[in-house]
C-alpha cells in the first residue's frame, strides 16, 4: 500500500480527534476508527512503516494510538492470504 | 396532457380536516371544506365539463364551461372556483346549463382547426372531449372569421412542439410554469382575441428561460403543447407506474406504451415524492435505453489490447468466475472485490454485496456513495444514530427558514427545487451557503436573505462560526437539548464553539464571509421558526466532509430543529438510489442495515441465513482498492453500473490501477470508460427492463417496474445470481420480490417491507416495521435513534490542497440540470442540446489577468494532471475560484482532481483542487492519449461485432 498516502490518512484522523479534551477518548477515537474502517493490509502497512521508519511523518496522536493499541490494531500476519 | 388514464379532479385536494356534506345532482357527497364543487362532483362520479381547470393547478375560472346551479343562489357560478359548503344542493346538468356550455364551446371551436382525425391528440384531447360532452353540433359563427389557424409551429425544443394554431388560451401552461415549476417562462401576450401564449419575449422555447420540465405540456388540454414522441408514435395504449432512474428525488412516473415501445413518460400524480411533477431528465431523457450504442451481447477478451469476442452468457459468466477463482488461488482471498452503483436497484446492490461476502469470502465491496455521500452516513450515524435524512420532502411545506448548504437543487434536484421555490414564494426565508451563485439565490419571486459566499474548503469554519453565534447569543434551544441530547457531549461542544477562535470575526479571513452576514444568518436560522437544512455534495466532498455533516447535525440539535415536520437535516442525494445502496450493506465495513462486520451477533444472523462463515475484518474502500491494485495485492474487480474511470478523482491513478488488474468485469449498458479496461463485458439492463426498488433521499422505497424485456436478455439481478452460482455459491431467486423478502427478514428497519405492501401504500419510507407499519416520514420524533443526540466536536482543519503561486486558483465541480453524472445516459439523448460540452467558469477579473476571452480554450493544470476546456466568463464564481461540470469524458475534469479525501470515509475532495488556468491552443497530453485510446478500444469493439457476423 502507498505509505505516504496512509500516513496522510492517519494524520487526518488524528487531526480530527486532536481537539478532544480527554486524551484517552481521543486515542480511543483514532484506534477505533482504524480498527473499524481500515482493511488489514492497510493496518499492516502502517505497522511496517512503524517498524521500519519509526512511523516517520505521523501525527503524534496517530503514532501513540498505533503504538499503544497495537494489540487491537496490528493484524495477524499475513493479512491478505486465504 | 396528463397520463392517458389519469382521472382529473379539476382542482387540487383541500387539506382541511373539517368535512362538509352536500348533494350534487341528488347524490350526497362528503368532502373536506374548501374542496371545489368541481372536485366534489368528480368525487361523486360526476364529471363537470371544464377547460381551464386541472387538478395540478389552482382554479382560475376563465373558460366558463364548468358553470353549475346552486339552489338558493343567483346565476351560474363556476364550479372550479366555488367551494363546497355544508348543505349545498348543486345541479350540474340541465338544459340551461347545456345551452350556456354549448355557447362557450362554439366560440372555442370556431377558432380551432378541425383536423381532429389527423391531429396527434386525437382521442386524447380535452377540447374534443368537451365538444362531445356539451353536445356541440354546430358552430354558428362559421370558421371564416378572424382566427389563428395559420400561426407558426415552434419546434425548437427537441422534445415537444408548440402548435399555436390549436391554442385556446386557457393559460393552463402559463400557470403550470409558474405554480408547479416556478420558472415563469411563459406569458400571455395581448388581450381578448389577440391574446396568445409565448415563451419569454415572444422567443422560441429554446431561447427562453424554459428548462423543459414538461409541466406546461402536461397541463395543456389540447394538442398545442405536445410531446414529439406522441406526435411520432401515436397516443399510448397502456401504462406502467415506475420510478425515475436519475436523481435522488425519485419521481414516480407512468410509463406509457404502445406494445413494448415507450411513447411517453408522464409524472405520476400520486407519486409522493413528486406529486405529478418532473424535470427534463426523467420526463424526456429516456431514449438512451434503445440507443444503438447499447451492448447487447456478452463479450470477453484476455488482454485489454485484444479485440472483444462476443460469446454466450454461459461462456462469459463461466470465464469471469474461473478468472476470479484463479486470482484468489494465486493471490489470496482478498485479491478480488466488487463495486456496485447507486444506479442499481436495492435488490441488485444487496445481491452484489452478498456475492462478495459469500462467494468471494471477503468484504471488498464498495459503492459509488463512497465518492458522494459516505460522509453523510458516517456523520449522521455518529450524531443522530441513523445514516439517513430526517424528513420527507413534503416537510418543506412547513419550513420557515431553508438553509441550503453546498447544494444546487434547481440543477441537481429540480423537482424538489420547485417545491422549495413554492414554499419560498409563500414567504419562507432562504439562506444559501455556496461559493458560487446558484440559481436559487435569485430567481423569479425568490431571493435569498443571505448568500454566504464562502471559500471552497472552509465549510467547517462556517458551521463553527454559526454555532458560535447561536451559543454565545443565547439562541440555544435549552429545553430540547436538555431533554433530547447527551448532556456531556453538549457541554464540551458548547465550550468548544464558544471559543473566540470560532467567532465569525476570527474566521472571517478563512471563510471570506463578512462576520455580520454570518451573525445575521445564524440568528435567522435559530429564531426564524422551523429551520430546515438541505445539503449536498458541497458538504460531503471535502477533506472534512464528515466533520461538516456532524457540524450540521450539531446545529440542528442545538436549535431544536429536528424531530418534527418542517425542520431537520436533509442530505439531497445525487443519484436515484444512493440511500438504498448504502442501506443494502454496500460498504466494506457494514452488512445491510448499517451493522458493522465486527459485530459477532450481526455476522451470526447473516451466517445463519446465508450458510457461510463471514469475514470479520472490514474490506477495501474504492480508493484503497486502487492503491492495493497498484501495490499488486488486488487483482480482480466486478463492477455493476459504475464508471470509475470517469467518475473517480485523479483519472490517471484510476486507469493505472485498472491496468494493473488481471480481471475486470463490467456490467453496464454501454462500453463506458471503465469497460475500455475490462476483460469481460456483461450487458446490463436499464430501469425500464427490470423489476426492483429504489430508495430516494427521503428514505422512500418505490417500485421500479419492468416495462420492456431486457435488451441483453437478462435483468441485472439475474446476472449476479448466475455469477454467484458459477463461483460455487447457490442463489435461488425467481423474482426480485424474493430478494426484498430476504432483506426484510434480515434488516430491522425493513421488516414491514414487501412488494405487496409497497403496492398497497404506493411507496414506503423506512423504518417500516411493527412499530411503524406504514413507514416513517419524520425520524427522531420522540428520541434519537441512538437514544440521546450526540454533539461532536468539529475543529476546522484547512485542507492540504492549498493554493500557491504555481496553482493560484481553486477549482470546484458541480452538475447541470440537463445532464446526469458521467452523462452515459443523458449524452445519448437530445439533452446534449442544452449542454454539449463542459466549460470552465472563470471570473472576469481572473480571465482578464490571463488574457482569456469567452469561448477560448484554456489549459487547467493541477498537481494531478492537466486538461483543456473552453472558458465561460461569469461573475457567478468569485475571483480565485473556477468551476466546471464533469459530464463529458473527454473534458477530463477528474484528470485534475486529486486523491485527497475525507478523513473518515475517503470520500474524495472533488470540491477543492488548486489549479492554474492559461490560454492554450491544443488538447492536453492526457486528452490526446485519451482520444487515441478511445479510438483503439472502439476498433476492438467493432471487431467483436464483425467477428460475430462473419
Ligand atoms: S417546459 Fe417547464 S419551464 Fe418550460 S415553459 Fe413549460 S412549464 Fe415552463
Ligand atoms: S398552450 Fe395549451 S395550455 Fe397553454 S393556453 Fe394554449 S391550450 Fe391552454
Ligand atoms: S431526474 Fe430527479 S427530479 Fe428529474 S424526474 Fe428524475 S427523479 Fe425527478
Ligand atoms: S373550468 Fe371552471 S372556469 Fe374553466
Amino acid at each position: 500500500m502507498n505509505t505516504e498516502h496512509l500516513v496522510q490518512m492517519a494524520n487526518q484522523i488524528a487531526q480530527y480527534y486532536a481537539v478532544f479534551p480527554d486524551h484517552a477518548e481521543a486515542l480511543d477515537g483514532v484506534a477505533t476508527h482504524l480498527r473499524r474502517f481500515w482493511e488489514p493490509r492497510m493496518r499492516a502497512a502502517m505497522y511496517a512503516h512503524l517498524d521500519q521508519h519509526r512511523g516517520q511523518g505521523l501525527h503524534p496522536l496517530a503514532l501513540e494510538a498505533l503504538t499503544s493499541r497495537a494489540e487491537q490494531l496490528r493484524p495477524a500476519a499475513p493479512a491478505a492470504k486465504p | 396532457m396528463t397520463a392517458i388514464h389519469d382521472l382529473d379532479y379539476g382542482t387540487p385536494a383541500s387539506e382541511s380536516t373539517t368535512l362538509v356534506t352536500l348533494t350534487i345532482d341528488g347524490i350526497p357527497v362528503t368532502v373536506p371544506a374548501g374542496t371545489s364543487l368541481m372536485r366534489a362532483a368528480q368525487m361523486a362520479g360526476i364529471a363537470v365539463p371544464k377547460l381551464c381547470a386541472t387538478d395540478s393547478l389552482k382554479a382560475f375560472g376563465s373558460c366558463r364551461l364548468c358553470l353549475v346551479q346552486v339552489e338558493g343562489r343567483k346565476g351560474f357560478p363556476a364550479s372550479c372556483t366555488t367551494p363546497a359548503e355544508q348543505g349545498l344542493q348543486v345541479v350540474t346538468q340541465n338544459s340551461k346549463l347545456a345551452q350556456l356550455r354549448r355557447g362557450v364551446m362554439e366560440l372555442y371551436i370556431s377558432d380551432h382547426p378541425l383536423d381532429c382525425l389527423t391531429c396527434s391528440a386525437n382521442g386524447d384531447c380535452e377540447l374534443q372531449d368537451m365538444a362531445g360532452a356539451v353536445g356541440l353540433r354546430e358552430v354558428r359563427y362559421g370558421f371564416d372569421g378572424a382566427n389563428h389557424l395559420k400561426a407558426e409551429k415552434d419546434t425548437s425544443n427537441p422534445y415537444f412542439t408548440f402548435d399555436a394554431s390549436k391554442c385556446i388560451v386557457c393559460s393552463r401552461c402559463v400557470r403550470a410554469c409558474e405554480e408547479v415549476q416556478g420558472t415563469y417562462a411563459l406569458t400571455i401576450d395581448g388581450r381578448g382575441f389577440d391574446s396568445k401564449v409565448s415563451p419569454g419575449q415572444m422567443e422560441p422555447f429554446m431561447a427562453s428561460e424554459c428548462v423543459s420540465c414538461g409541466a406546461c405540456v402536461q397541463a395543456c388540454p389540447t394538442a398545442t403543447l405536445m410531446e414529439n414522441s406522441v406526435i411520432e408514435a401515436g397516443t399510448p395504449e397502456r401504462e406502467v407506474v415506475t420510478t425515475c432512474a436519475y436523481c435522488g428525488v425519485g419521481c414516480a412516473f407512468t410509463a406509457e406504451l404502445r406494445g413494448a415501445e415507450v411513447v411517453r413518460m408522464t409524472p405520476y400524480k400520486d407519486g409522493k415524492a413528486n406529486h405529478g411533477h418532473s424535470c427534463v431528465k426523467g420526463r424526456f431523457a429516456w431514449g438512451y435505453a434503445t440507443h444503438p450504442d447499447r451492448i447487447t451481447k456478452p463479450m470477453i477478451r484476455k488482454r485489454i489490447t485484444d479485440p472483444w469476442k462476443e460469446v454466450s452468457w454461459e461462456e462469459a459468466i463461466g470465464y469471469a468466475a474461473a478468472e476470479f477463482k484463479r486470482l484468489q488461488a494465486q493471490y489470496g482471498r482478498s485479491s478480488v472485490g466488487a463495486i456496485s452503483s447507486s444506479r442499481c436497484t436495492n435488490e441488485e446492490t444487496y445481491l452484489m454485496q452478498k456475492l462478495v461476502r459469500t462467494a468471494f469470502g471477503n468484504n471488498n465491496i464498495d459503492t459509488c456513495a463512497r465518492v458522494c455521500h459516505s460522509p453523510t452516513g458516517y456523520g449522521l450515524k455518529q450524531t443522530l444514530g441513523e445514516s439517513a435524512g430526517t424528513q420527507d420532502f413534503d416537510s418543506v411545506r412547513h419550513t420557515d427558514v431553508m438553509f441550503v448548504i453546498g447544494a444546487n437543487p434547481t440543477d441537481g434536484h429540480p423537482v424538489f427545487a420547485s417545491q422549495m421555490k413554492r414554499r419560498l414564494r409563500e414567504g419562507a426565508k432562504l439562506i444559501v451557503a455556496d461559493p458560487r451563485q446558484i440559481d436559487l439565490v435569485r430567481s423569479p419571486h425568490v431571493e435569498a436573505s443571505y448568500h454566504l459566499k464562502l471559500r471552497p474548503g472552509t465549510n467547517v469554519a462556517l458551521i463553527n462560526s454559526l454555532a458560535h453565534v447561536i451559543v454565545t447569543e443565547g439562541l440555544v434551544a435549552e429545553q430540547f437539548v436538555a431533554e433530547r441530547c447527551d448532556v456531556e457531549s453538549f457541554r464540551q461542544w458548547r465550550e468548544f464553539v464558544a471559543r473566540a477562535e470560532n467567532s465569525p470575526e476570527a474566521l472571517e479571513d478563512v471563510t471570506g464571509v463578512p462576520a455580520a452576514e454570518m451573525r445575521g444568518a445564524a440568528r435567522l436560522y435559530a429564531t426564524g421558526g422551523n429551520g430546515a437544512i438541505y445539503y449536498g455534495l458541497g458538504v460531503t466532498e471535502h477533506s472534512q466532509g464528515s466533520t461538516m455533516v456532524m457540524g450540521i447535525a450539531n446545529l440542528a440539535m442545538a436549535t431544536g430543529n429536528i424531530g418534527r415536520e418542517g425542520v431537520g437535516v436533509n442530505p439531497l442525494r445525487g443519484q436515484n438510489n444512493v440511500q438504498g445502496s448504502c442501506d443494502m450493506g454496500s460498504f466494506p465495513h457494514e452488512l445491510p442495515g448499517y451493522r458493522h462486520v465486527l459485530e459477532d451477533s450481526t455476522r451470526a444472523l447473516f451466517e445463519g441465513t446465508w450458510g457461510v462463515t463471514l469475514e470479520s475484518e472490514p474490506g477495501l474502500r474504492i480508493p484503497n482498492m486502487f492503491d492495493a491494485a497498484l501495490e499488486g495485492s488486488f487483482k480482480g474487480l466486478y463492477l455493476e453500473g459504475e464508471d470509475i474511470a470517469q467518475s473517480d478523482p485523479n483519472t490517471q491513478h484510476v486507469t493505472a490501477a485498472l491496468e494493473a488488474m488481471e480481471c475486470i468485469v463490467v456490467q453496464d449498458l454501454f462500453l463506458n470508460e471503465t469497460a475500455k479496461f475490462a476483460h469481460v463485458f456483461l450487458p446490463g439492463s436499464s430501469f425500464l427492463e427490470k423489476d426492483g426498488t429504489f430508495t430516494n433521499a427521503e428514505r422512500r422505497i418505490s417500485r421500479v417496474r419492468k416495462v420492456m424485456p431486457p435488451v441483453g436478455g437478462k435483468a441485472d439481478w439475474e446476472i449476479t445470481v448466475d455469477l454467484a452460482v458459477a463461483l460455487g455459491y447457490p442463489m435461488a431467486y425467481s423474482h426480485p420480490s424474493e430478494i426484498m423478502d430476504e432483506i426484510a427478514r434480515l434488516t430491522p428497519t425493513f421488516t414491514g417491507v414487501s412488494y405487496d405492501r409497497i403496492d398497497e401504500l404506493g411507496s414506503i419510507q423506512w423504518p417500516c416495521n411493527a412499530e411503524h407499519p406504514a413507514g416513517t416520514p419524520v425520524m427522531h420524533e420522540q428520541t434519537f435513534v441512538r437514544g440521546k443526540g450526540r454533539f461532536m466536536l468539529t475543529q476546522y482543519v484547512a485542507t492540504e490542497e492549498r493554493v500557491n503561486q504555481r496553482y493560484p486558483l481553486i477549482l470546484t465541480t458541480g452538475r447541470i440540470l440537463s445532464q446526469y453524472n458521467v452523462g452515459a445516459q443523458t449524452r445519448r439523448t437530445e439533452n446534449v442540446q442544452w449542454h454539449e460540452e463542459d466549460r470552465l467558469e472563470i471570473h472576469p477579473h481572473d480571465a482578464e489577468e490571463r488574457g482569456i476571452k469567452e469561448g477560448d480554450w484554456v489549459g487547467i493544470v493541477s498537481r494531478a494532471g492537466e486538461t483543456t476546456l473552453r472558458a465561460r466568463i461569469t461573475d457567478r464564481v468569485q475571483p480565485g475560484v473556477v468551476y466546471t461540470t464533469f459530464h463529458h469524458p473527454e473534458s477530463g475534469a477528474n484528470v485534475i482532481t486529486t486523491e485527497n479525501s475525507d478523513w473518515a470515509t475517503n470520500c474524495p475532495e472533488y470540491k477543492v483542487t488548486a489549479v492554474q488556468v492559461m490560454p492554450v491552443f491544443g488538447a492536453s497530453e492526457w486528452q490526446s492519449r485519451f482520444r487515441k485510446f478511445t479510438e483503439e478500444q472502439l476498433a476492438l469493439l467493432d471487431q467483436a461485432g464483425a467477428e460475430a457476423q462473419g
